[in-house]
Protein backbone atom coordinates (compact mmCIF):
# COMPACT_ATOMS: atom_id res chain seq x y z
CA UNK A 1 0.00 0.00 0.00
CA UNK A 2 1.48 3.68 -1.14
CA UNK A 3 1.42 6.37 1.05
CA UNK A 4 -1.25 8.79 -0.21
CA UNK A 5 0.37 12.29 -1.49
CA UNK A 6 -1.55 15.54 -0.39
CA UNK A 7 -1.73 17.71 -3.67
CA UNK A 8 -3.88 20.41 -2.17
CA UNK A 9 -1.18 23.60 -1.63
CA UNK A 10 -2.54 24.82 1.69
CA UNK A 11 -1.62 21.01 2.85
CA UNK A 12 1.88 20.97 0.68
CA UNK A 13 2.62 24.67 2.36
CA UNK A 14 1.76 23.67 5.98
CA UNK A 15 4.07 20.89 6.03
CA UNK A 16 6.57 22.65 3.73
CA UNK A 17 7.20 25.94 4.68
CA UNK A 18 5.62 26.00 8.35
CA UNK A 19 7.26 22.77 9.36
CA UNK A 20 10.35 22.55 7.93
CA UNK A 21 10.85 26.40 6.56
CA UNK A 22 11.17 26.00 3.00
CA UNK A 23 9.41 28.57 0.84
CA UNK A 24 7.19 27.50 -1.81
CA UNK A 25 8.61 27.05 -5.58
CA UNK A 26 7.26 29.41 -8.76
CA UNK A 27 4.94 26.65 -9.65
CA UNK A 28 3.53 26.53 -5.76
CA UNK A 29 3.33 29.70 -5.85
CA UNK A 30 0.92 30.07 -8.57
CA UNK A 31 -1.15 27.56 -7.06
CA UNK A 32 -1.35 29.50 -4.00
CA UNK A 33 -2.15 32.97 -6.17
CA UNK A 34 -4.70 30.84 -7.96
CA UNK A 35 -6.79 29.57 -4.91
CA UNK A 36 -10.15 30.77 -4.99
CA UNK A 37 -11.54 33.21 -1.86
CA UNK A 38 -13.60 30.60 -0.33
CA UNK A 39 -9.89 29.76 0.56
CA UNK A 40 -8.55 33.28 1.60
CA UNK A 41 -8.95 32.89 4.97
CA UNK A 42 -7.52 29.58 5.32
CA UNK A 43 -4.02 30.77 2.86
CA UNK A 44 -3.68 33.87 5.66
CA UNK A 45 -4.04 31.68 8.77
CA UNK A 46 -1.78 29.66 7.63
CA UNK A 47 0.65 32.65 6.41
CA UNK A 48 0.34 34.10 9.95
CA UNK A 49 1.47 31.18 11.50
CA UNK A 50 4.83 30.92 8.86
CA UNK A 51 5.17 34.12 10.02
CA UNK A 52 5.21 33.46 13.99
CA UNK A 53 6.90 30.28 13.67
CA UNK A 54 9.89 31.47 11.52
CA UNK A 55 10.15 34.87 12.69
CA UNK A 56 8.09 35.75 16.15
CA UNK A 57 5.47 38.66 16.99
CA UNK A 58 7.59 41.63 16.68
CA UNK A 59 6.97 43.61 14.55
CA UNK A 60 9.63 45.83 13.04
CA UNK A 61 8.30 49.78 12.82
CA UNK A 62 10.61 51.74 9.94
CA UNK A 63 10.02 55.26 8.93
CA UNK A 64 11.46 57.08 5.25
CA UNK A 65 11.76 60.64 4.11
CA UNK A 66 12.90 62.24 0.81
CA UNK A 67 16.10 63.62 0.88
CA UNK A 68 15.67 64.28 -3.03
CA UNK A 69 12.93 64.27 -4.70
CA UNK A 70 11.93 64.16 -8.40
CA UNK A 71 13.88 65.18 -11.20
CA UNK A 72 15.25 62.01 -11.52
CA UNK A 73 16.34 60.78 -15.38
CA UNK A 74 15.22 57.32 -15.30
CA UNK A 75 11.70 56.25 -16.79
CA UNK A 76 9.45 54.20 -14.16
CA UNK A 77 6.40 54.31 -15.41
CA UNK A 78 4.88 53.78 -11.98
CA UNK A 79 7.18 56.94 -10.48
CA UNK A 80 5.59 60.72 -10.02
CA UNK A 81 9.08 61.69 -9.52
CA UNK A 82 10.71 61.17 -12.73
CA UNK A 83 11.74 63.43 -14.58
CA UNK A 84 10.13 62.01 -18.06
CA UNK A 85 6.10 62.20 -16.88
CA UNK A 86 4.52 65.22 -16.16
CA UNK A 87 3.62 65.03 -12.93
CA UNK A 88 2.98 67.48 -10.69
CA UNK A 89 5.84 66.24 -8.08
CA UNK A 90 8.44 69.27 -8.38
CA UNK A 91 12.10 68.50 -7.77
CA UNK A 92 13.30 69.37 -3.95
CA UNK A 93 16.33 68.69 -1.72
CA UNK A 94 15.63 68.53 2.08
CA UNK A 95 18.51 70.29 3.96
CA UNK A 96 20.30 68.80 6.89
CA UNK A 97 17.90 70.23 9.49
CA UNK A 98 15.12 68.75 7.91
CA UNK A 99 16.63 65.33 7.73
CA UNK A 100 16.95 65.51 11.07
CA UNK A 101 13.90 66.25 12.17
CA UNK A 102 12.37 63.30 10.39
CA UNK A 103 14.72 61.43 11.88
CA UNK A 104 13.54 62.34 15.40
CA UNK A 105 10.47 62.23 14.44
CA UNK A 106 10.48 58.85 13.47
CA UNK A 107 12.57 57.61 16.39
CA UNK A 108 9.68 58.83 18.41
CA UNK A 109 7.39 56.55 17.20
CA UNK A 110 9.67 53.87 18.52
CA UNK A 111 10.91 52.95 14.83
CA UNK A 112 13.85 51.14 14.61
CA UNK A 113 14.74 52.37 10.99
CA UNK A 114 14.99 55.16 9.13
CA UNK A 115 15.51 55.47 5.54
CA UNK A 116 17.12 58.31 3.80
CA UNK A 117 15.73 58.23 0.29
CA UNK A 118 16.56 59.69 -3.26
CA UNK A 119 14.74 59.79 -6.32
CA UNK A 120 17.97 59.52 -8.98
CA UNK A 121 19.69 56.87 -11.07
CA UNK A 122 22.32 56.30 -8.45
CA UNK A 123 23.39 58.95 -6.29
CA UNK A 124 26.64 61.56 -7.60
CA UNK A 125 29.40 63.23 -5.04
CA UNK A 126 26.99 66.05 -3.70
CA UNK A 127 24.07 63.40 -3.00
CA UNK A 128 26.94 60.93 -0.81
CA UNK A 129 28.32 64.06 0.93
CA UNK A 130 24.80 65.30 1.75
CA UNK A 131 24.05 61.58 2.85
CA UNK A 132 27.24 62.08 5.17
CA UNK A 133 26.30 65.13 6.61
CA UNK A 134 22.81 64.18 7.27
CA UNK A 135 24.06 60.92 9.09
CA UNK A 136 26.41 62.78 11.85
CA UNK A 137 23.85 65.16 12.15
CA UNK A 138 21.35 62.60 12.84
CA UNK A 139 23.56 61.06 15.83
CA UNK A 140 24.97 64.75 17.00
CA UNK A 141 21.70 64.86 17.85
CA UNK A 142 21.35 61.70 19.86
CA UNK A 143 19.44 59.50 17.72
CA UNK A 144 20.24 56.27 17.49
CA UNK A 145 18.14 54.71 15.37
CA UNK A 146 19.42 52.49 12.69
CA UNK A 147 19.91 54.19 9.28
CA UNK A 148 18.97 52.87 6.00
CA UNK A 149 19.67 54.14 2.24
CA UNK A 150 17.86 54.14 -0.85
CA UNK A 151 19.74 55.79 -3.53
CA UNK A 152 19.86 54.08 -6.48
CA UNK A 153 22.25 52.39 -8.33
CA UNK A 154 25.05 52.03 -6.75
CA UNK A 155 29.14 51.53 -8.25
CA UNK A 156 31.10 49.22 -5.25
CA UNK A 157 33.07 52.46 -4.23
CA UNK A 158 29.59 54.09 -3.55
CA UNK A 159 28.60 50.71 -1.66
CA UNK A 160 32.05 50.93 0.66
CA UNK A 161 31.86 54.51 1.18
CA UNK A 162 27.53 53.93 2.70
CA UNK A 163 28.96 50.88 4.96
CA UNK A 164 31.95 53.37 6.03
CA UNK A 165 29.34 56.40 7.08
CA UNK A 166 27.24 52.96 9.05
CA UNK A 167 24.54 52.32 6.93
CA UNK A 168 23.04 49.31 8.14
CA UNK A 169 20.74 48.33 5.59
CA UNK A 170 20.27 49.23 1.69
CA UNK A 171 17.00 49.24 0.06
CA UNK A 172 17.04 48.65 -3.84
CA UNK A 173 13.83 47.00 -5.24
CA UNK A 174 13.61 45.20 -8.09
CA UNK A 175 10.43 46.15 -8.75
CA UNK A 176 8.31 43.20 -10.28
CA UNK A 177 9.14 39.92 -11.96
CA UNK A 178 12.21 39.81 -14.10
CA UNK A 179 10.09 38.99 -17.80
CA UNK A 180 7.85 42.19 -16.72
CA UNK A 181 10.41 44.62 -15.71
CA UNK A 182 10.77 45.71 -19.46
CA UNK A 183 7.58 47.25 -19.68
CA UNK A 184 8.14 49.09 -16.27
CA UNK A 185 11.21 50.77 -16.92
CA UNK A 186 13.18 50.92 -20.23
CA UNK A 187 16.33 53.26 -19.02
CA UNK A 188 18.16 50.51 -16.92
CA UNK A 189 17.69 46.89 -16.41
CA UNK A 190 16.71 44.47 -13.70
CA UNK A 191 20.32 42.45 -13.94
CA UNK A 192 21.36 45.82 -13.39
CA UNK A 193 19.70 46.00 -9.81
CA UNK A 194 20.55 42.68 -9.08
CA UNK A 195 24.38 43.48 -9.63
CA UNK A 196 24.01 46.39 -6.93
CA UNK A 197 21.84 44.33 -4.48
CA UNK A 198 25.02 41.70 -4.64
CA UNK A 199 27.30 43.94 -4.12
CA UNK A 200 25.38 45.68 -1.23
CA UNK A 201 25.50 42.06 0.21
CA UNK A 202 28.61 41.49 -0.54
CA UNK A 203 30.20 44.55 1.65
CA UNK A 204 27.54 43.12 4.65
CA UNK A 205 24.79 45.45 4.44
CA UNK A 206 21.23 44.17 4.98
CA UNK A 207 19.92 43.93 1.80
CA UNK A 208 16.20 45.06 1.62
CA UNK A 209 14.62 44.29 -1.78
CA UNK A 210 10.73 43.93 -3.16
CA UNK A 211 8.46 45.89 -5.43
CA UNK A 212 5.08 47.18 -6.41
CA UNK A 213 2.05 45.39 -6.92
CA UNK A 214 -0.36 45.99 -9.32
CA UNK A 215 1.28 47.48 -12.65
CA UNK A 216 -0.27 44.73 -15.16
CA UNK A 217 1.93 41.68 -14.16
CA UNK A 218 0.12 38.67 -14.92
CA UNK A 219 -0.89 36.18 -11.69
CA UNK A 220 1.95 34.30 -13.47
CA UNK A 221 4.67 37.17 -12.98
CA UNK A 222 3.21 37.71 -9.37
CA UNK A 223 4.94 34.06 -8.71
CA UNK A 224 7.85 34.72 -10.76
CA UNK A 225 8.35 37.60 -8.79
CA UNK A 226 8.20 36.10 -5.62
CA UNK A 227 10.09 33.42 -6.48
CA UNK A 228 13.38 35.75 -7.88
CA UNK A 229 12.92 37.11 -4.55
CA UNK A 230 12.85 34.57 -2.91
CA UNK A 231 16.42 33.90 -4.29
CA UNK A 232 18.24 36.99 -3.62
CA UNK A 233 17.22 36.01 0.12
CA UNK A 234 16.50 39.62 1.23
CA UNK A 235 17.17 40.17 4.70
CA UNK A 236 13.60 42.25 4.07
CA UNK A 237 11.45 42.33 1.56
CA UNK A 238 8.95 45.23 1.14
CA UNK A 239 5.43 44.69 -0.66
CA UNK A 240 4.28 48.26 -2.35
CA UNK A 241 0.93 48.28 -3.90
CA UNK A 242 0.15 51.03 -7.05
CA UNK A 243 -0.63 54.56 -6.24
CA UNK A 244 -1.79 55.17 -9.77
CA UNK A 245 0.23 58.46 -9.80
CA UNK A 246 -1.28 61.56 -11.85
CA UNK A 247 0.74 62.62 -15.03
CA UNK A 248 2.44 58.74 -15.33
CA UNK A 249 2.33 56.05 -17.80
CA UNK A 250 0.07 54.13 -15.09
CA UNK A 251 -2.35 57.01 -13.96
CA UNK A 252 -5.42 54.96 -15.30
CA UNK A 253 -4.41 51.46 -13.79
CA UNK A 254 -6.95 50.43 -11.14
CA UNK A 255 -6.04 49.90 -7.78
CA UNK A 256 -5.34 46.07 -6.83
CA UNK A 257 -8.07 44.67 -5.80
CA UNK A 258 -8.13 44.11 -1.40
CA UNK A 259 -8.25 40.50 -1.93
CA UNK A 260 -5.96 39.56 -4.72
CA UNK A 261 -3.90 41.97 -2.64
CA UNK A 262 -3.94 39.68 0.41
CA UNK A 263 -3.53 36.59 -1.25
CA UNK A 264 -0.22 37.96 -2.80
CA UNK A 265 1.04 38.76 0.35
CA UNK A 266 0.62 35.59 1.94
CA UNK A 267 2.10 33.89 -0.98
CA UNK A 268 5.32 35.93 -0.86
CA UNK A 269 5.17 35.09 3.05
CA UNK A 270 5.15 31.50 1.90
CA UNK A 271 7.64 32.17 -0.54
CA UNK A 272 9.81 33.95 2.47
CA UNK A 273 9.05 32.46 5.94
CA UNK A 274 12.30 34.35 7.41
CA UNK A 275 12.79 37.80 5.72
CA UNK A 276 11.35 40.81 7.06
CA UNK A 277 7.89 41.34 4.87
CA UNK A 278 6.93 44.68 5.37
CA UNK A 279 3.78 46.70 4.48
CA UNK A 280 4.61 49.90 2.24
CA UNK A 281 3.53 52.34 -0.24
CA UNK A 282 -0.30 52.02 -1.10
CA UNK A 283 -1.42 49.97 1.58
CA UNK A 284 -3.85 52.56 2.64
CA UNK A 285 -5.32 52.99 -0.60
CA UNK A 286 -5.00 49.04 -1.42
CA UNK A 287 -6.18 47.60 1.75
CA UNK A 288 -7.78 50.29 3.97
CA UNK A 289 -8.31 49.97 7.65
CA UNK A 290 -10.01 46.38 7.87
CA UNK A 291 -7.48 44.88 5.26
CA UNK A 292 -4.05 46.44 6.67
CA UNK A 293 -5.00 44.17 9.79
CA UNK A 294 -5.63 41.46 7.70
CA UNK A 295 -2.51 41.63 5.98
CA UNK A 296 -0.70 41.80 9.33
CA UNK A 297 -2.57 38.85 10.07
CA UNK A 298 -1.44 37.06 6.74
CA UNK A 299 2.13 37.38 7.29
CA UNK A 300 3.29 40.42 7.50
CA UNK A 301 5.96 41.81 10.29
CA UNK A 302 6.68 44.81 9.45
CA UNK A 303 5.60 48.19 8.80
CA UNK A 304 6.17 51.87 7.03
CA UNK A 305 4.86 54.24 9.61
CA UNK A 306 3.71 57.76 8.96
CA UNK A 307 4.05 59.36 5.45
CA UNK A 308 5.80 57.64 2.56
CA UNK A 309 8.28 60.05 0.14
CA UNK A 310 5.54 62.03 -1.90
CA UNK A 311 2.33 60.28 -0.41
CA UNK A 312 0.53 60.17 2.77
CA UNK A 313 0.42 57.76 5.12
CA UNK A 314 -1.73 57.04 8.19
CA UNK A 315 -0.81 59.16 11.34
CA UNK A 316 1.61 56.57 13.16
CA UNK A 317 -0.25 56.41 16.02
CA UNK A 318 -2.93 54.78 14.62
CA UNK A 319 -0.80 51.92 12.98
CA UNK A 320 0.59 51.79 16.67
CA UNK A 321 -2.24 51.59 18.21
CA UNK A 322 -3.52 48.69 15.41
CA UNK A 323 -0.21 46.67 16.50
CA UNK A 324 -0.93 46.99 20.57
CA UNK A 325 -4.86 45.57 19.75
CA UNK A 326 -3.31 42.97 17.39
CA UNK A 327 -0.67 42.04 20.78
CA UNK A 328 1.77 42.28 18.71
CA UNK A 329 4.95 44.58 20.23
CA UNK A 330 7.41 46.53 18.32
CA UNK A 331 10.64 45.44 17.43
CA UNK A 332 13.19 46.98 20.32
CA UNK A 333 16.35 48.92 18.58
CA UNK A 334 19.20 46.76 20.50
CA UNK A 335 17.67 43.36 18.89
CA UNK A 336 18.95 42.38 15.50
CA UNK A 337 17.79 39.92 12.58
CA UNK B 1 -11.63 71.09 -0.27
CA UNK B 2 -10.95 74.73 0.86
CA UNK B 3 -14.31 76.35 0.12
CA UNK B 4 -13.17 79.60 -1.10
CA UNK B 5 -9.94 77.86 -3.43
CA UNK B 6 -9.78 79.20 -6.28
CA UNK B 7 -7.73 76.30 -7.44
CA UNK B 8 -7.76 72.97 -6.67
CA UNK B 9 -4.83 71.65 -4.93
CA UNK B 10 -3.91 68.24 -6.32
CA UNK B 11 -4.95 68.91 -10.28
CA UNK B 12 -4.22 72.32 -10.02
CA UNK B 13 -7.79 73.29 -12.52
CA UNK B 14 -9.84 75.78 -11.68
CA UNK B 15 -12.20 74.80 -8.18
CA UNK B 16 -15.24 75.86 -10.12
CA UNK B 17 -14.82 74.20 -12.57
CA UNK B 18 -15.33 70.40 -13.37
CA UNK B 19 -15.32 67.55 -10.97
CA UNK B 20 -13.42 67.33 -8.37
CA UNK B 21 -14.70 64.94 -5.84
CA UNK B 22 -12.32 62.78 -6.60
CA UNK B 23 -9.32 65.22 -5.97
CA UNK B 24 -10.76 65.97 -2.75
CA UNK B 25 -10.83 61.88 -1.14
CA UNK B 26 -7.35 61.24 -2.29
CA UNK B 27 -6.28 64.89 -0.84
CA UNK B 28 -7.99 63.68 2.20
CA UNK B 29 -6.43 60.63 2.42
CA UNK B 30 -3.02 60.18 0.62
CA UNK B 31 -2.24 63.41 -1.47
CA UNK B 32 -0.13 66.55 -0.25
CA UNK B 33 -1.15 69.35 -2.05
CA UNK B 34 0.52 70.20 -5.53
CA UNK B 35 -0.86 73.13 -6.92
CA UNK B 36 -1.58 76.91 -5.23
CA UNK B 37 -5.30 77.06 -3.97
CA UNK B 38 -4.66 81.24 -4.62
CA UNK B 39 -3.34 80.82 -8.07
CA UNK B 40 -3.18 77.28 -9.42
CA UNK B 41 1.05 77.54 -9.92
CA UNK B 42 2.76 74.02 -9.10
CA UNK B 43 4.26 73.80 -5.18
CA UNK B 44 7.64 72.40 -3.89
CA UNK B 45 6.65 69.84 -1.59
CA UNK B 46 8.38 68.70 1.14
CA UNK B 47 6.75 65.90 2.53
CA UNK B 48 8.19 64.48 5.70
CA UNK B 49 7.37 61.70 8.65
CA UNK B 50 4.50 63.45 10.23
CA UNK B 51 3.17 65.82 7.80
CA UNK B 52 4.10 68.50 4.46
CA UNK B 53 5.49 71.76 3.59
CA UNK B 54 4.50 73.08 0.45
CA UNK B 55 5.69 76.15 -1.46
CA UNK B 56 4.61 78.25 -4.04
CA UNK B 57 6.52 80.54 -5.69
CA UNK B 58 3.75 83.79 -5.34
CA UNK B 59 1.58 83.34 -1.98
CA UNK B 60 4.42 81.36 0.19
CA UNK B 61 4.39 78.32 2.30
CA UNK B 62 1.48 76.31 3.48
CA UNK B 63 2.13 73.30 5.64
CA UNK B 64 -0.25 70.25 6.96
CA UNK B 65 -0.67 72.13 9.91
CA UNK B 66 -2.22 75.42 8.48
CA UNK B 67 -5.27 76.16 8.45
CA UNK B 68 -7.25 75.84 5.31
CA UNK B 69 -4.49 73.49 3.51
CA UNK B 70 -6.44 72.28 0.31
Amino acid sequence: MTASVDTDIIAVAREQVLERGEGLSQEQLLQVLKLGDDRLAELLQLAHEVRMRWCGPEVEVEGIVSLKTGGCPEDCHFCSQSGRFPSPVRSAWLDIPGLVRSARETRATGATEFCIVAAVRGPDARLLSQVREGIKAIREDGNDIQIACSLGMLTQEQVDELVAMGVHRYNHNLETARSHFPNVVTTHTWEERWETLRMVREAGMEVCCGGIIGMGETVEQRAEFAAQLAELGPDECTMNFLIPQPGTPYEQYEVVEGRDALRTVAAFRLAMPRPLLRFSGGRELTFGDLGTKQGMLGGINAIIVGNYLTNLGRPAAQDLEMLDELKMPVKALNQTL
Amino acid sequence: MDVNAEFCARCGTAAAEGDHAHCAVMLASIDPPRFCVECGRRMVVQVTPAGWVANCSRHGERTSTSPSVG
